[in-house]
C-alpha cells in the first residue's frame, strides 16, 4: 500500500502498528510527519509544553533499527506524548506550575521507563492543570488548552493537553493521570477513550503526587483497543511503589473479542438526577439501549451514599496534596523566592510564588481539614464516609458486573465560565470521583452528541476489571462510529 | 445561584450564598501551617472561597458512620514492605542541578543559627 504521510495522523495506534509492520511506512517517517502535525495544529490548542523533536526523531532511528534487525517490542516506533508530571529524564517536566517551570528530571517515571522500553517514540510533554488540580486545564500556569471541537471551550482536566492531542489527531495516544476524573472527563469533553485503572494497576513511582491514595496513571487514545495495547505495556507491579499490586497483567487486547452478551450493566438511579444535562443523558440511555441490543441487561441499583462523594473527596484530595507539597520549599529544586531574609521566609515566599491560585486554596483546604481541631470532624469523617462510598460500590458489584452512566454532567464549557466559584469547578466530577475512592477501574468512551459536543458513556467495574470494561467499550465501538467523529477543523 | 446543569447535584443548602465564614486570623494561621505567604490581595478571596469550601463540607456530618472504620487505603490492603537494602547509586551530583543553590555538595539556606 502507498503510504501518503499527509494521512498518518489519522490512523490509531493499532492501524499504525500494522503500518510499520507490513513496512508501509518508517518511524522516522511517522514521527516527522506528526512533528509536522505538532507544529501546524499544536499551537492553536496551546496543548504542549515541551516538544522534544529531536530526540524523538533519534528514538525514531533507534526503532527503526531494531525492527531491521528483529528485535521488535510492542510498541516498536510508535508516538506517545506524556503528561507533564511523568519525571522523563533529561527532559523538562514542569507539572504545569511556575513551582517546576525549570525541573528537569534526573530519571525516569516507571510509566515512561515501560513505555520506552517497549519501543515507543516520545514526541513532547502535553498541558495540564497545576499539579493535576483542576477540571478546566485553566489552572495551567502556561495557559488554558483547547478544545478542539471548539476553541472557545476547555477540554476538561486535568489531563487537557494529552486529551486535546489526542481528539485533535496530532498524536494518537497520550499518557494521564486521574485523581478524581482528570483522565475520563477531558475523554468525555474532547470525544475519545481514556481509561484509569484500578489503584495500583500501574506504578505510580515518578509520577508527581497530588493524592496518593487516589492518583492512577492511565491513557487517552482514540479507541479502546488504542487503549488496552499501551495499558498492558504499563501495568503490573513495580517493586519502587509500595502500593503498586502483585497481580498478573490479563491480555487486554485478547480480551477485547469477548461479547457483551449476558453482561450484567448497573445504572444508578442517582445518575440520573436533575443535575444531567438533558441531552446528554438521552446520548447516555441511548447508548446504554445499544448494549442491551447486543444482549446486555441492564439492571437498576441504588447508591445510597453516592451523592456524597464530592465533598468526601474534596476533604481527602486536597489532605494529601497539602501533605505531598510540603517538599516544594526551595531548598532542593524547583522555584526559589529571591533574597530570603530566613528560612521562614524562604519557605513562605517561595510557596507563595510559586503555587498558582487553586493549588494553594487546596494547599489550605487540606491544612485546615488536617489541623488540631478539625480533623476529626472533617478528615476522620470523611475517610468513613469513603468507607461507605466504597462499600455501596461492593454491593453493587454483587448484582452487576460493570455500572454504566454518564461521565460528565454537561459538554464542554467555555473556558472562564467556572473559574468564579470552586465548589461548582469541583462538581464538574460528580461522576468520575466515586471510583477514585473506592480504587476502581473506570473509562470514558464518546457515545453521542450534546448540542454538536461529545458526550462521554462512563463504565466502572470491580477492582483489577480492566479487561472487562474494555471489551464492553471495544464491543460498543464495534457497533458506533462516535470514536471515528473527528473535529472539523483537523481532519 | 449555581448554573443550570449543576443545580440538584446535592442536597444540602445553597452553597453560594451566606457562606459560614472562615475569620482572617483564622486563613493567617492556616497560611501560616502551610508556609504559604499570601499578599494582601488574595486574603480576601481565599476568605471567601475557602469559606465556601468548608460549608460544602457540612453535609458529610448527617452520613451514618457510627461503626464504620475510616478508609486508609483504596483496596483496604496494607502496604508490602521490602527488605532494607541500598537499591539506588549515589546521583548526587544529577541531582543537585536542579538546586537553586548548593556549594560542595551541600544545599544553600538562609542562615539558621548566629
Amino acid at each position: 500500500m502507498a503510504t501518503n504521510s499527509n494521512e498518518l495522523h489519522t490512523r490509531t495506534l493499532a492501524e499504525l502498528a500494522g503500518g510499520l509492520a507490513a513496512g508501509d511506512f518508517s518511524s522516522r517517517e511517522l514521527t516527522e510527519a506528526l512533528l509536522a502535525r505538532i507544529e501546524s495544529h499544536g499551537s492553536s490548542l496551546n496543548a504542549f509544553i515541551t516538544v522534544t523533536e529531536e530526540a524523538a526523531l533519534a528514538q525514531a532511528d533507534d526503532a527503526d533499527k531494531q525492527r531491521a534487525a528483529g528485535e521488535v517490542g510492542p510498541l516498536n516506533g510508535l508516538p506517545i506524548v506524556h503528561k507533564d508530571l511523568f519525571c522523563t529524564k533529561g527532559v523538562l517536566t514542569t507539572c504545569g506550575s511556575r513551582m517546576l517551570e525549570n525541573f528537569v528530571s534526573p530519571y525516569d517515571s516507571t510509566v515512561v521507563e515501560r513505555i520506552s522500553s517497549a519501543g515507543a517514540v516520545l514526541l513532547g510533554k502535553t498541558n495540564m492543570d497545576e499539579f493535576a488540580m483542576g477540571s478546566s486545564n485553566e489552572t495551567s500556569y502556561f495557559g488554558p488548552v483547547k478544545n478542539p471541537w471548539d476553541t472557545k471551550l476547555s477540554p476538561g482536566g486535568s489531563s487537557g493537553g494529552s486529551a486535546a492531542s489526542v481528539a485533535a489527531r496530532i498524536v494518537p495516544a497520550a499518557t494521564g493521570t486521574d485523581t478524581g476524573g482528570s483522565i475520563r472527563q477531558p475523554a468525555a469533553l474532547t470525544g475519545i477513550t481514556g481509561i484509569k485503572p484500578t489503584y495500583g494497576r500501574v506504578s505510580r513511582y515518578g509520577m508527581v503526587a497530588f493524592a496518593s491514595s487516589l492518583d492512577q496513571a492511565g491513557v487517552l487514545t482514540r479507541s479502546a483497543e488504542d487503549a488496552a495495547l499501551l495499558l498492558g505495556v504499563m501495568a503490573g507491579l513495580d517493586p519502587r511503589d509500595s502500593t503498586s499490586v502483585d497481580e498478573p497483567v490479563p491480555d487486554y487486547v485478547g480480551g477485547l473479542s469477548k461479547p457483551v452478551k449476558g453482561l450484567k450493566i448497573g445504572v444508578v438511579k442517582q445518575h440520573f438526577n436533575e443535575g444531567l444535562d438533558e441531552q446528554c443523558g438521552n446520548a447516555v440511555k441511548d447508548a446504554l439501549k445499544a448494549l442491551e441490543g447486543e444482549g446486555a441487561r441492564l439492571i437498576k441499583i441504588d447508591m445510597p451514599n453516592i451523592d456524597l462523594s464530592v465533598p468526601t473527596y474534596y476533604v481527602v484530595a486536597p489532605a494529601e496534596c497539602s501533605s505531598n507539597l510540603s517538599r516544594f520549599d526551595g531548598v532542593r529544586f524547583g522555584h526559589r523566592a529571591d533574597e530570603p531574609e530566613d528560612l521562614l521566609d524562604l519557605y513562605c515566599r517561595t510557596r507563595g510564588e510559586g503555587f498558582g491560585e487553586e493549588v494553594k486554596r487546596r494547599i489550605m483546604t487540606g491544612t485546615y481539614v488536617l489541623s488540631a481541631g478539625y480533623y476529626d470532624a472533617y478528615y476522620l469523617k470523611a475517610q468513613k464516609v469513603r468507607q461507605l462510598i466504597s462499600r455501596d460500590f461492593m454491593n453493587a458489584f454483587e448484582a452487576v458486573d460493570v455500572i454504566a452512566g454518564p461521565t460528565a454532567p454537561t459538554v464542554a464549557f467555555a473556558i472562564g465560565a467556572k473559574t468564579d466559584d470552586p465548589v461548582t469547578m469541583y462538581l464538574n466530577d460528580i461522576y468520575t470521583i466515586s471510583a477514585n475512592l473506592a480504587g476502581l477501574p473506570g473509562l470514558s468512551i464518546p457515545c453521542g452528541r450534546a448540542d454538536g459536543l461529545p458526550v462521554g458513556l462512563q463504565l466502572v467495574g470491580p477492582h483489577f476489571s480492566e479487561e472487562t470494561i474494555l471489551a464492553c467499550a471495544h464491543q460498543y465501538q464495534q457497533i458506533t462510529d462516535w470514536h471515528q467523529a473527528c473535529p472539523e477543523d483537523f481532519r | 445561584m449555581l448554573p443550570l446543569g449543576l443545580r440538584g447535584l446535592w442536597s444540602g443548602p445553597d452553597l453560594t450564598e451566606n457562606p459560614v465564614s472562615l475569620s482572617k486570623e483564622q486563613v493567617q494561621h492556616i497560611a501560616m501551617l502551610a508556609r504559604l505567604q499570601l499578599e494582601d490581595g488574595e486574603f480576601d478571596d481565599m476568605i471567601d472561597k475557602l469559606s465556601r469550601i468548608v460549608d460544602f463540607f457540612d453535609q458529610l456530618q448527617a452520613a451514618p458512620t457510627n461503626d464504620v472504620l475510616p478508609m486508609a487505603h483504596p483496596l483496604n490492603m496494607s502496604q508490602r514492605l521490602r527488605a532494607d537494602v541500598v537499591t539506588e547509586s549515589n546521583e548526587r551530583d544529577l541531582i543537585q542541578g536542579n538546586a537553586p543553590s548548593t556549594e560542595d555538595g551541600y544545599y544553600l539556606v538562609p542562615k539558621v543559627i548566629e
